[in-house]
Protein backbone atom coordinates (compact mmCIF):
# COMPACT_ATOMS: atom_id res chain seq x y z
CA UNK A 1 0.00 0.00 0.00
CA UNK A 2 1.38 3.38 -0.98
CA UNK A 3 0.65 6.51 1.03
CA UNK A 4 -1.70 8.83 -0.81
CA UNK A 5 -0.26 12.18 -1.88
CA UNK A 6 -3.07 13.97 -0.09
CA UNK A 7 -5.43 12.40 2.37
CA UNK A 8 -8.40 14.14 3.91
CA UNK A 9 -9.65 12.25 6.96
CA UNK A 10 -12.81 13.04 8.86
CA UNK A 11 -12.60 16.76 8.26
CA UNK A 12 -15.16 18.92 10.04
CA UNK A 13 -15.58 22.63 9.48
CA UNK A 14 -18.21 25.13 10.64
CA UNK A 15 -18.55 28.85 10.25
CA UNK A 16 -20.29 29.91 13.44
CA UNK A 17 -23.51 27.92 13.48
CA UNK A 18 -23.24 26.88 9.83
CA UNK A 19 -21.83 23.39 9.62
CA UNK A 20 -20.19 23.15 6.20
CA UNK A 21 -18.06 19.99 6.28
CA UNK A 22 -19.25 17.09 8.44
CA UNK A 23 -16.61 14.39 8.16
CA UNK A 24 -15.10 14.45 4.70
CA UNK A 25 -12.85 11.52 3.76
CA UNK A 26 -10.90 11.61 0.53
CA UNK A 27 -7.62 10.10 -0.65
CA UNK A 28 -5.80 11.51 -3.64
CA UNK A 29 -3.00 9.32 -5.00
CA UNK A 30 0.04 10.87 -6.64
CA UNK A 31 -0.76 11.74 -10.25
CA UNK A 32 -4.46 11.19 -9.74
CA UNK A 33 -7.07 13.63 -11.02
CA UNK A 34 -10.13 13.91 -8.82
CA UNK A 35 -13.09 16.16 -9.52
CA UNK A 36 -15.39 17.40 -6.80
CA UNK A 37 -18.95 17.96 -7.90
CA UNK A 38 -21.92 19.05 -5.87
CA UNK A 39 -24.56 21.71 -5.58
CA UNK A 40 -23.72 25.31 -4.86
CA UNK A 41 -23.09 25.65 -1.14
CA UNK A 42 -22.22 21.98 -0.67
CA UNK A 43 -18.77 22.95 0.60
CA UNK A 44 -16.45 22.38 -2.39
CA UNK A 45 -14.61 25.68 -2.00
CA UNK A 46 -14.43 25.28 1.75
CA UNK A 47 -12.88 21.83 1.41
CA UNK A 48 -10.22 23.12 -1.00
CA UNK A 49 -9.47 26.14 1.19
CA UNK A 50 -9.07 23.85 4.17
CA UNK A 51 -6.73 21.59 2.21
CA UNK A 52 -4.61 24.65 1.45
CA UNK A 53 -4.72 25.71 5.12
CA UNK A 54 -6.46 28.95 4.21
CA UNK A 55 -9.17 27.92 6.68
CA UNK A 56 -8.40 26.08 9.91
CA UNK A 57 -10.36 22.86 10.26
CA UNK A 58 -12.30 22.06 13.41
CA UNK A 59 -11.59 18.35 13.47
CA UNK A 60 -9.94 15.63 11.42
CA UNK A 61 -6.63 15.31 9.62
CA UNK A 62 -5.17 16.45 6.34
CA UNK A 63 -2.15 14.37 5.39
CA UNK A 64 0.38 15.40 2.79
CA UNK A 65 2.61 12.41 2.05
CA UNK A 66 1.32 10.94 5.30
CA UNK A 67 2.28 13.97 7.40
CA UNK A 68 -0.53 15.79 9.18
CA UNK A 69 -0.45 19.37 7.93
CA UNK A 70 -3.61 20.43 9.78
CA UNK A 71 -1.90 20.04 13.12
CA UNK A 72 -2.74 23.22 15.01
CA UNK A 73 0.30 25.40 15.61
CA UNK A 74 2.21 24.19 12.56
CA UNK A 75 3.77 26.90 10.39
CA UNK A 76 1.60 26.77 7.26
CA UNK A 77 3.94 28.63 4.90
CA UNK A 78 6.39 25.82 4.03
CA UNK A 79 3.40 23.53 3.43
CA UNK A 80 1.45 25.91 1.26
CA UNK A 81 4.32 26.30 -1.16
CA UNK A 82 3.99 22.58 -1.92
CA UNK A 83 0.28 22.92 -2.67
CA UNK A 84 -0.88 25.14 -5.52
CA UNK A 85 -4.30 26.74 -5.51
CA UNK A 86 -6.18 28.34 -8.39
CA UNK A 87 -9.22 30.47 -7.62
CA UNK A 88 -12.44 31.10 -9.45
CA UNK A 89 -11.73 34.83 -9.55
CA UNK A 90 -8.06 34.48 -10.67
CA UNK A 91 -6.80 36.80 -7.89
CA UNK A 92 -3.83 38.03 -9.88
CA UNK A 93 -1.87 40.86 -8.30
CA UNK A 94 -3.16 43.91 -10.21
CA UNK A 95 -0.14 46.09 -9.46
CA UNK A 96 2.36 43.74 -11.07
CA UNK A 97 2.99 42.83 -14.67
CA UNK A 98 2.19 39.30 -15.79
CA UNK A 99 5.80 38.18 -15.60
CA UNK A 100 6.17 39.61 -12.08
CA UNK A 101 2.98 37.89 -10.98
CA UNK A 102 4.60 34.61 -11.94
CA UNK A 103 8.06 35.49 -10.60
CA UNK A 104 6.98 36.84 -7.21
CA UNK A 105 6.46 33.44 -5.55
CA UNK A 106 9.89 32.00 -6.39
CA UNK A 107 11.53 35.33 -5.59
CA UNK A 108 9.96 35.88 -2.19
CA UNK A 109 9.38 32.36 -1.00
CA UNK A 110 12.19 30.36 -2.57
CA UNK A 111 14.71 33.21 -2.61
CA UNK A 112 15.40 32.92 -6.34
CA UNK A 113 17.25 35.95 -7.76
CA UNK A 114 15.05 38.45 -9.56
CA UNK A 115 16.51 37.96 -13.05
CA UNK A 116 16.47 34.18 -12.80
CA UNK A 117 12.91 34.19 -11.46
CA UNK A 118 11.77 36.40 -14.33
CA UNK A 119 13.50 34.24 -16.92
CA UNK A 120 11.85 31.13 -15.50
CA UNK A 121 8.53 32.97 -15.41
CA UNK A 122 8.86 33.89 -19.07
CA UNK A 123 9.56 30.28 -19.94
CA UNK A 124 6.52 29.15 -17.99
CA UNK A 125 4.36 31.75 -19.73
CA UNK A 126 5.60 30.65 -23.14
CA UNK A 127 4.60 27.10 -22.27
CA UNK A 128 1.08 28.33 -21.54
CA UNK A 129 0.89 30.30 -24.79
CA UNK A 130 1.14 33.72 -23.15
CA UNK A 131 4.46 34.91 -24.57
CA UNK A 132 2.81 37.95 -26.18
CA UNK A 133 1.42 39.19 -22.85
CA UNK A 134 4.35 38.85 -20.44
CA UNK A 135 4.70 42.60 -19.91
CA UNK A 136 0.97 43.38 -19.80
CA UNK A 137 -0.92 44.04 -16.56
CA UNK A 138 -3.71 41.72 -15.43
CA UNK A 139 -6.51 44.15 -16.24
CA UNK A 140 -5.36 44.25 -19.85
CA UNK A 141 -5.93 40.51 -20.28
CA UNK A 142 -9.00 38.46 -21.12
CA UNK A 143 -10.42 36.28 -18.35
CA UNK A 144 -9.01 33.15 -19.97
CA UNK A 145 -5.56 34.70 -20.18
CA UNK A 146 -5.76 35.85 -16.57
CA UNK A 147 -6.64 32.38 -15.40
CA UNK A 148 -3.75 30.91 -17.39
CA UNK A 149 -1.42 33.43 -15.74
CA UNK A 150 -2.78 32.36 -12.36
CA UNK A 151 -1.98 28.76 -13.25
CA UNK A 152 1.52 29.79 -14.34
CA UNK A 153 1.98 31.68 -11.07
CA UNK A 154 1.08 28.56 -9.13
CA UNK A 155 3.18 26.23 -11.33
CA UNK A 156 6.21 28.47 -10.85
CA UNK A 157 6.34 27.22 -7.26
CA UNK A 158 6.61 23.66 -8.52
CA UNK A 159 3.72 22.38 -6.41
CA UNK A 160 3.19 18.69 -5.69
CA UNK A 161 -0.60 18.98 -5.65
CA UNK A 162 -2.89 21.54 -7.24
CA UNK A 163 -6.30 22.55 -5.96
CA UNK A 164 -8.53 24.08 -8.60
CA UNK A 165 -11.69 25.83 -7.44
CA UNK A 166 -14.16 26.27 -10.30
CA UNK A 167 -11.47 27.88 -12.33
CA UNK A 168 -13.69 28.37 -15.38
CA UNK A 169 -16.86 29.62 -13.68
CA UNK A 170 -16.01 33.29 -14.12
CA UNK A 171 -15.17 32.89 -17.81
CA UNK A 172 -17.14 33.56 -20.96
CA UNK A 173 -18.04 30.23 -22.57
CA UNK A 174 -15.66 30.72 -25.48
CA UNK A 175 -12.72 31.17 -23.09
CA UNK A 176 -13.35 28.04 -21.04
CA UNK A 177 -11.62 25.77 -23.57
CA UNK A 178 -8.21 27.43 -23.39
CA UNK A 179 -8.10 27.05 -19.61
CA UNK A 180 -9.32 23.45 -19.66
CA UNK A 181 -6.61 22.66 -22.23
CA UNK A 182 -4.06 23.76 -19.65
CA UNK A 183 -5.62 21.46 -17.07
CA UNK A 184 -5.36 18.61 -19.58
CA UNK A 185 -1.67 19.32 -20.06
CA UNK A 186 -1.20 19.32 -16.27
CA UNK A 187 -2.70 15.85 -16.14
CA UNK A 188 -0.47 14.73 -18.98
CA UNK A 189 2.56 15.93 -17.00
CA UNK A 190 1.46 13.77 -14.08
CA UNK A 191 0.28 16.54 -11.72
CA UNK A 192 -1.94 15.52 -8.82
CA UNK A 193 -5.17 17.49 -9.16
CA UNK A 194 -8.17 18.08 -6.95
CA UNK A 195 -10.64 19.98 -9.04
CA UNK A 196 -14.00 21.46 -8.00
CA UNK A 197 -16.06 22.14 -11.10
CA UNK A 198 -19.46 22.57 -12.68
CA UNK A 199 -18.09 21.52 -16.10
CA UNK A 200 -19.50 18.02 -16.04
CA UNK A 201 -18.47 17.05 -19.58
CA UNK A 202 -14.91 17.96 -18.78
CA UNK A 203 -15.05 16.22 -15.41
CA UNK A 204 -16.19 13.05 -17.08
CA UNK A 205 -13.45 13.36 -19.66
CA UNK A 206 -10.46 14.08 -17.43
CA UNK A 207 -11.13 12.56 -14.01
CA UNK A 208 -9.76 9.36 -12.65
CA UNK A 209 -12.37 9.65 -9.95
CA UNK A 210 -15.41 11.84 -9.35
CA UNK A 211 -16.59 12.69 -5.84
CA UNK A 212 -20.08 13.96 -5.19
CA UNK A 213 -20.20 16.28 -2.20
CA UNK A 214 -23.57 16.56 -0.53
CA UNK A 215 -24.36 18.46 2.64
CA UNK A 216 -20.77 18.53 3.77
CA UNK A 217 -19.81 14.91 3.15
CA UNK A 218 -18.76 12.82 0.18
CA UNK A 219 -21.86 10.84 -0.65
CA UNK A 220 -20.55 8.98 -3.62
CA UNK A 221 -17.23 8.54 -5.36
CA UNK A 222 -15.97 6.42 -8.23
CA UNK A 223 -14.80 6.43 -11.83
CA UNK A 224 -16.67 8.98 -13.95
CA UNK A 225 -18.45 6.36 -16.01
CA UNK A 226 -19.96 4.90 -12.85
CA UNK A 227 -20.89 8.13 -11.10
CA UNK A 228 -22.29 9.84 -14.18
CA UNK A 229 -24.04 6.91 -15.82
CA UNK A 230 -25.04 4.76 -12.94
CA UNK A 231 -25.03 6.70 -9.69
CA UNK A 232 -25.87 4.58 -6.69
CA UNK A 233 -27.49 7.36 -4.66
CA UNK A 234 -30.78 9.02 -5.33
CA UNK A 235 -29.24 12.42 -4.39
CA UNK A 236 -26.50 12.07 -6.97
CA UNK A 237 -29.07 11.19 -9.60
CA UNK A 238 -31.16 14.25 -8.73
CA UNK A 239 -28.13 16.51 -8.86
CA UNK A 240 -27.06 15.16 -12.24
CA UNK A 241 -30.61 15.47 -13.60
CA UNK A 242 -30.67 19.09 -12.59
CA UNK A 243 -27.30 19.64 -14.24
CA UNK A 244 -28.53 17.94 -17.42
CA UNK A 245 -31.61 20.15 -17.41
CA UNK A 246 -29.32 23.15 -17.18
CA UNK A 247 -27.56 21.86 -20.29
CA UNK A 248 -24.19 21.28 -18.72
CA UNK A 249 -23.76 17.60 -19.50
CA UNK B 1 -32.18 68.79 -31.70
CA UNK B 2 -31.73 71.54 -34.22
CA UNK B 3 -27.92 71.45 -34.00
CA UNK B 4 -26.30 70.60 -37.29
CA UNK B 5 -25.78 66.87 -37.23
CA UNK B 6 -23.69 66.36 -40.32
CA UNK B 7 -20.78 68.71 -39.60
CA UNK B 8 -17.91 66.84 -41.21
CA UNK B 9 -18.65 63.37 -42.41
CA UNK B 10 -16.08 61.92 -39.95
CA UNK B 11 -18.29 62.54 -36.89
CA UNK B 12 -20.68 59.86 -35.76
CA UNK B 13 -24.18 60.93 -34.81
CA UNK B 14 -23.34 60.52 -31.17
CA UNK B 15 -20.15 62.61 -31.43
CA UNK B 16 -22.00 65.36 -33.27
CA UNK B 17 -24.70 65.38 -30.62
CA UNK B 18 -22.18 65.50 -27.79
CA UNK B 19 -20.29 68.30 -29.48
CA UNK B 20 -23.49 70.31 -29.77
CA UNK B 21 -24.24 69.70 -26.10
CA UNK B 22 -20.75 70.75 -25.12
CA UNK B 23 -21.00 74.01 -27.06
CA UNK B 24 -24.33 74.83 -25.55
CA UNK B 25 -22.91 74.12 -22.10
CA UNK B 26 -19.96 76.45 -22.67
CA UNK B 27 -22.24 79.29 -23.85
CA UNK B 28 -24.57 78.94 -20.86
CA UNK B 29 -21.67 78.78 -18.41
CA UNK B 30 -20.00 81.87 -19.92
CA UNK B 31 -23.14 83.97 -19.87
CA UNK B 32 -24.00 83.11 -16.29
CA UNK B 33 -20.41 83.73 -15.16
CA UNK B 34 -20.38 87.17 -16.75
CA UNK B 35 -23.66 88.05 -15.08
CA UNK B 36 -22.37 86.90 -11.70
CA UNK B 37 -19.09 88.85 -11.98
CA UNK B 38 -20.87 92.00 -13.12
CA UNK B 39 -23.22 91.74 -10.19
CA UNK B 40 -20.34 91.48 -7.73
CA UNK B 41 -18.33 94.31 -9.32
CA UNK B 42 -21.33 96.63 -9.51
CA UNK B 43 -23.04 95.78 -6.24
CA UNK B 44 -20.22 95.28 -3.74
CA UNK B 45 -18.77 98.82 -4.00
CA UNK B 46 -22.27 100.15 -3.39
CA UNK B 47 -22.58 98.28 -0.16
CA UNK B 48 -22.62 100.55 2.91
CA UNK B 49 -19.17 101.02 4.45
CA UNK B 50 -17.43 99.35 1.50
CA UNK B 51 -14.80 102.04 1.67
CA UNK B 52 -13.94 101.19 5.24
CA UNK B 53 -13.74 97.49 4.44
CA UNK B 54 -11.52 98.25 1.49
CA UNK B 55 -9.22 100.41 3.51
CA UNK B 56 -8.72 98.08 6.43
CA UNK B 57 -8.55 94.78 4.49
CA UNK B 58 -7.40 95.60 0.98
CA UNK B 59 -4.90 98.43 1.33
CA UNK B 60 -2.81 97.93 -1.80
CA UNK B 61 0.28 99.79 -0.60
CA UNK B 62 0.39 98.03 2.74
CA UNK B 63 -0.07 94.73 0.97
CA UNK B 64 2.92 95.39 -1.27
CA UNK B 65 5.02 96.49 1.70
CA UNK B 66 4.19 93.56 3.91
CA UNK B 67 4.42 90.87 1.24
CA UNK B 68 8.21 90.29 1.21
CA UNK B 69 8.36 89.86 4.98
CA UNK B 70 5.36 87.57 4.93
CA UNK B 71 6.91 85.43 2.23
CA UNK B 72 10.12 85.21 4.21
CA UNK B 73 8.21 84.12 7.30
CA UNK B 74 6.31 81.59 5.20
CA UNK B 75 9.56 79.78 4.52
CA UNK B 76 9.47 78.63 8.15
CA UNK B 77 5.99 77.19 7.62
CA UNK B 78 7.27 75.33 4.60
CA UNK B 79 10.21 73.99 6.57
CA UNK B 80 7.98 72.71 9.36
CA UNK B 81 5.75 71.17 6.74
CA UNK B 82 8.66 69.47 5.03
CA UNK B 83 10.02 67.97 8.27
CA UNK B 84 6.63 66.84 9.47
CA UNK B 85 5.42 65.13 6.31
CA UNK B 86 7.87 62.19 6.20
CA UNK B 87 7.59 61.77 9.98
CA UNK B 88 3.81 61.65 9.72
CA UNK B 89 3.94 59.07 6.93
CA UNK B 90 6.38 56.90 8.81
CA UNK B 91 4.56 57.02 12.14
CA UNK B 92 1.07 56.60 10.73
CA UNK B 93 2.09 53.67 8.56
CA UNK B 94 3.66 52.03 11.58
CA UNK B 95 0.51 52.61 13.64
CA UNK B 96 -1.74 51.31 10.85
CA UNK B 97 0.29 48.16 10.34
CA UNK B 98 0.50 47.56 14.08
CA UNK B 99 -3.24 47.90 14.48
CA UNK B 100 -3.84 45.45 11.64
CA UNK B 101 -1.40 42.85 12.96
CA UNK B 102 -2.72 39.75 14.67
CA UNK B 103 0.32 38.38 16.43
CA UNK B 104 -0.32 38.03 20.18
CA UNK B 105 3.25 39.20 20.89
CA UNK B 106 2.29 42.58 19.50
CA UNK B 107 -0.73 42.93 21.75
CA UNK B 108 0.78 45.69 23.96
CA UNK B 109 1.81 47.67 20.90
CA UNK B 110 -1.61 47.18 19.36
CA UNK B 111 -3.29 48.44 22.52
CA UNK B 112 -0.93 51.38 22.64
CA UNK B 113 -1.69 52.20 19.00
CA UNK B 114 -5.43 52.17 19.69
CA UNK B 115 -5.11 54.42 22.74
CA UNK B 116 -2.82 56.73 20.79
CA UNK B 117 -5.20 57.17 17.82
CA UNK B 118 -8.22 57.59 20.05
CA UNK B 119 -6.55 60.24 22.19
CA UNK B 120 -4.90 62.30 19.49
CA UNK B 121 -7.87 62.22 17.16
CA UNK B 122 -10.07 63.34 20.02
CA UNK B 123 -8.03 66.35 21.14
CA UNK B 124 -8.01 69.55 19.04
CA UNK B 125 -4.71 70.06 17.23
CA UNK B 126 -4.30 73.44 18.89
CA UNK B 127 -4.65 71.95 22.36
CA UNK B 128 -2.07 69.28 21.56
CA UNK B 129 0.31 72.00 20.41
CA UNK B 130 -0.20 73.92 23.65
CA UNK B 131 0.20 70.85 25.84
CA UNK B 132 3.31 69.55 24.17
CA UNK B 133 4.78 72.87 23.12
CA UNK B 134 4.53 74.51 26.53
CA UNK B 135 4.51 71.40 28.67
CA UNK B 136 7.51 69.38 27.58
CA UNK B 137 10.12 72.18 27.43
CA UNK B 138 9.19 72.89 31.05
CA UNK B 139 10.20 69.35 31.97
CA UNK B 140 13.52 69.43 30.19
CA UNK B 141 16.49 71.42 31.44
CA UNK B 142 18.50 71.27 28.24
CA UNK B 143 18.48 74.57 26.32
CA UNK B 144 18.92 72.85 22.98
CA UNK B 145 15.72 70.85 23.51
CA UNK B 146 13.53 73.67 24.67
CA UNK B 147 13.02 75.10 21.21
CA UNK B 148 9.27 75.50 20.65
CA UNK B 149 9.80 74.70 16.97
CA UNK B 150 10.79 71.15 17.85
CA UNK B 151 7.85 70.55 20.17
CA UNK B 152 5.39 72.27 17.89
CA UNK B 153 6.46 69.96 15.12
CA UNK B 154 6.23 66.95 17.42
CA UNK B 155 2.68 67.97 18.34
CA UNK B 156 1.68 68.34 14.70
CA UNK B 157 3.23 64.97 13.82
CA UNK B 158 1.44 63.22 16.69
CA UNK B 159 -1.90 64.82 15.88
CA UNK B 160 -1.74 64.22 12.16
CA UNK B 161 -0.37 60.69 12.37
CA UNK B 162 -3.44 59.69 14.35
CA UNK B 163 -5.66 60.81 11.46
CA UNK B 164 -3.42 59.60 8.68
CA UNK B 165 -3.02 56.17 10.24
CA UNK B 166 -6.78 55.75 9.88
CA UNK B 167 -6.44 56.62 6.20
CA UNK B 168 -3.78 53.96 5.79
CA UNK B 169 -5.88 51.47 7.70
CA UNK B 170 -8.85 52.08 5.44
CA UNK B 171 -6.54 51.60 2.46
CA UNK B 172 -5.24 48.29 3.80
CA UNK B 173 -8.78 47.11 4.53
CA UNK B 174 -9.89 48.04 1.03
CA UNK B 175 -7.61 45.42 -0.52
CA UNK B 176 -9.81 42.39 -1.01
CA UNK B 177 -9.26 39.35 1.18
CA UNK B 178 -8.75 37.20 -1.92
CA UNK B 179 -5.46 38.98 -2.59
CA UNK B 180 -4.19 37.85 0.78
CA UNK B 181 -5.41 34.31 0.09
CA UNK B 182 -3.62 34.26 -3.27
CA UNK B 183 -0.35 35.45 -1.74
CA UNK B 184 -0.53 33.10 1.24
CA UNK B 185 -1.37 30.14 -1.01
CA UNK B 186 1.94 30.71 -2.80
CA UNK B 187 3.62 30.22 0.56
CA UNK B 188 4.32 33.88 1.24
CA UNK B 189 4.56 34.80 4.93
CA UNK B 190 2.19 37.37 6.47
CA UNK B 191 4.98 39.94 6.35
CA UNK B 192 5.81 39.25 2.70
CA UNK B 193 2.12 39.36 1.83
CA UNK B 194 1.78 42.75 3.49
CA UNK B 195 4.90 44.20 1.90
CA UNK B 196 4.59 42.89 -1.64
CA UNK B 197 0.87 42.52 -2.16
CA UNK B 198 -1.29 44.45 0.31
CA UNK B 199 0.60 47.69 0.95
CA UNK B 200 1.48 48.49 -2.68
CA UNK B 201 -2.20 48.27 -3.58
CA UNK B 202 -3.33 50.13 -0.47
CA UNK B 203 -0.86 52.96 -1.12
CA UNK B 204 -2.28 53.72 -4.52
CA UNK B 205 -5.76 54.00 -3.15
CA UNK B 206 -4.85 56.31 -0.30
CA UNK B 207 -3.00 58.88 -2.38
CA UNK B 208 -6.05 61.16 -2.82
CA UNK B 209 -7.14 61.23 0.86
CA UNK B 210 -3.49 61.59 1.84
CA UNK B 211 -3.20 64.64 -0.38
CA UNK B 212 -6.17 66.14 1.41
CA UNK B 213 -4.51 65.59 4.76
CA UNK B 214 -1.39 67.30 3.46
CA UNK B 215 -3.43 70.33 2.39
CA UNK B 216 -4.83 70.55 5.92
CA UNK B 217 -1.36 70.21 7.33
CA UNK B 218 -0.11 73.09 5.19
CA UNK B 219 -2.63 75.30 6.96
CA UNK B 220 -2.31 73.87 10.44
CA UNK B 221 1.43 74.47 10.45
CA UNK B 222 0.49 78.09 11.21
CA UNK B 223 -0.89 76.98 14.59
CA UNK B 224 2.68 76.42 15.76
CA UNK B 225 3.01 80.22 15.83
CA UNK B 226 0.85 80.23 18.94
CA UNK B 227 3.67 78.79 21.02
CA UNK B 228 6.26 81.27 19.78
CA UNK B 229 7.95 80.80 16.42
CA UNK B 230 7.55 83.76 14.11
CA UNK B 231 6.14 82.18 11.03
CA UNK B 232 3.76 83.81 8.60
CA UNK B 233 0.70 84.05 10.83
CA UNK B 234 2.70 85.58 13.66
CA UNK B 235 4.46 87.94 11.25
CA UNK B 236 1.10 89.05 9.83
CA UNK B 237 -0.18 89.66 13.33
CA UNK B 238 2.82 91.85 14.16
CA UNK B 239 2.37 93.81 10.96
CA UNK B 240 -1.31 94.17 11.64
CA UNK B 241 -0.63 95.67 15.04
CA UNK B 242 1.97 98.07 13.68
CA UNK B 243 -0.23 99.31 10.85
CA UNK B 244 -3.53 98.97 12.70
CA UNK B 245 -4.86 97.39 9.56
CA UNK B 246 -5.95 93.86 8.58
CA UNK B 247 -4.38 93.83 5.14
CA UNK B 248 -1.35 91.71 6.25
CA UNK B 249 -3.79 88.94 7.19
CA UNK B 250 -5.21 89.07 3.69
CA UNK B 251 -1.68 88.92 2.34
CA UNK B 252 -1.00 85.81 4.43
CA UNK B 253 -4.25 84.25 3.19
CA UNK B 254 -3.21 84.89 -0.41
CA UNK B 255 0.12 83.19 0.19
CA UNK B 256 -1.59 80.15 1.74
CA UNK B 257 -4.05 79.94 -1.11
CA UNK B 258 -1.26 80.07 -3.67
CA UNK B 259 0.02 76.84 -2.16
CA UNK B 260 -3.15 75.05 -1.07
CA UNK B 261 -5.34 75.62 -4.13
CA UNK B 262 -2.99 73.87 -6.58
CA UNK B 263 -2.62 71.03 -4.08
CA UNK B 264 -6.38 70.72 -3.67
CA UNK B 265 -6.83 70.62 -7.43
CA UNK B 266 -4.13 67.98 -7.72
CA UNK B 267 -5.80 65.91 -4.99
CA UNK B 268 -9.13 66.12 -6.85
CA UNK B 269 -7.50 65.13 -10.09
CA UNK B 270 -5.79 62.12 -8.49
CA UNK B 271 -9.05 61.10 -6.85
CA UNK B 272 -10.89 61.14 -10.16
CA UNK B 273 -8.15 59.26 -11.89
CA UNK B 274 -8.20 56.61 -9.17
CA UNK B 275 -12.01 56.34 -9.43
CA UNK B 276 -11.78 55.84 -13.16
CA UNK B 277 -9.02 53.30 -12.82
CA UNK B 278 -10.69 51.18 -10.16
CA UNK B 279 -14.08 51.58 -11.83
CA UNK B 280 -12.60 50.12 -14.98
CA UNK B 281 -10.95 47.17 -13.27
CA UNK B 282 -14.00 46.38 -11.17
CA UNK B 283 -15.94 45.66 -14.35
CA UNK B 284 -13.23 43.53 -15.96
N1 LIG C 1 -16.10 32.59 5.41
C1 LIG C 1 -17.34 32.08 5.57
N2 LIG C 1 -18.12 32.48 6.58
C2 LIG C 1 -19.35 31.99 6.77
N3 LIG C 1 -19.91 31.07 5.97
C3 LIG C 1 -19.20 30.60 4.95
C4 LIG C 1 -17.87 31.10 4.67
N4 LIG C 1 -17.41 30.48 3.57
C5 LIG C 1 -18.38 29.65 3.17
N5 LIG C 1 -19.46 29.71 3.98
C6 LIG C 1 -20.69 28.92 3.85
O1 LIG C 1 -20.32 27.60 3.67
C7 LIG C 1 -21.18 26.94 2.77
C8 LIG C 1 -20.39 26.24 1.69
O2 LIG C 1 -19.73 27.23 0.90
P1 LIG C 1 -18.74 26.83 -0.27
O3 LIG C 1 -18.27 28.11 -0.85
O4 LIG C 1 -17.71 25.91 0.23
O5 LIG C 1 -19.67 26.08 -1.27
P2 LIG C 1 -19.37 25.60 -2.75
O6 LIG C 1 -19.70 24.17 -2.82
O7 LIG C 1 -18.01 26.01 -3.14
O8 LIG C 1 -20.44 26.41 -3.58
P3 LIG C 1 -20.31 27.04 -5.04
O9 LIG C 1 -20.56 25.95 -5.99
O10 LIG C 1 -21.41 28.06 -5.06
O11 LIG C 1 -18.96 27.65 -5.15
C9 LIG C 1 -22.14 27.99 2.25
O12 LIG C 1 -23.35 27.84 2.93
C10 LIG C 1 -21.48 29.29 2.63
O13 LIG C 1 -22.45 30.25 2.92
MG1 LIG D 1 -17.23 27.42 -4.50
Amino acid sequence: MTTPKLAIRGVHKSFGDTVVLRGVDLDVAAGEVITLIGASGSGKSTLLRCANLLEPIDDGEILLDGFDIAEPGLDPDPIRRRIGMIFQSFNLFPHMSVVDNVAIGPRKVLGVARTTAREDAREMLVRLGLEARVDAYPDQLSGGQQQRVAIARSLAMNPEVMLLDEITSALDPELVGEVLDVVRSLKRDGMTLLFATHEMAFARDISDRVCFLHEGAILESGPPSEVFENPSHERTRQFLDRVIDAGRL
Amino acid sequence: MTEPVSTGSSLTRRQAYERGQRRRGIVIASVSTIIAITAVVVLVPRAPRWNRVKKSFFDRELLMDSFPELLEAFWLDIQIFLWSTPLIFGLSLLVAVTRNSRSPALFPLRALAIVYTDVFRGVPVLLTIFLIGFGIPGLIDSRAWSNPLIWGTVALVLSYSAYVSEVFRAGIDSVHESQRAAARSLGMSPRQTLGSVILPQAMRRVVPPLMNSLVSLQKDVALVSLIGPVEILRRAEIQKSLAANFTPYVGAAIIFLALTIPCTRLADYLLHRERRRTGATAIA
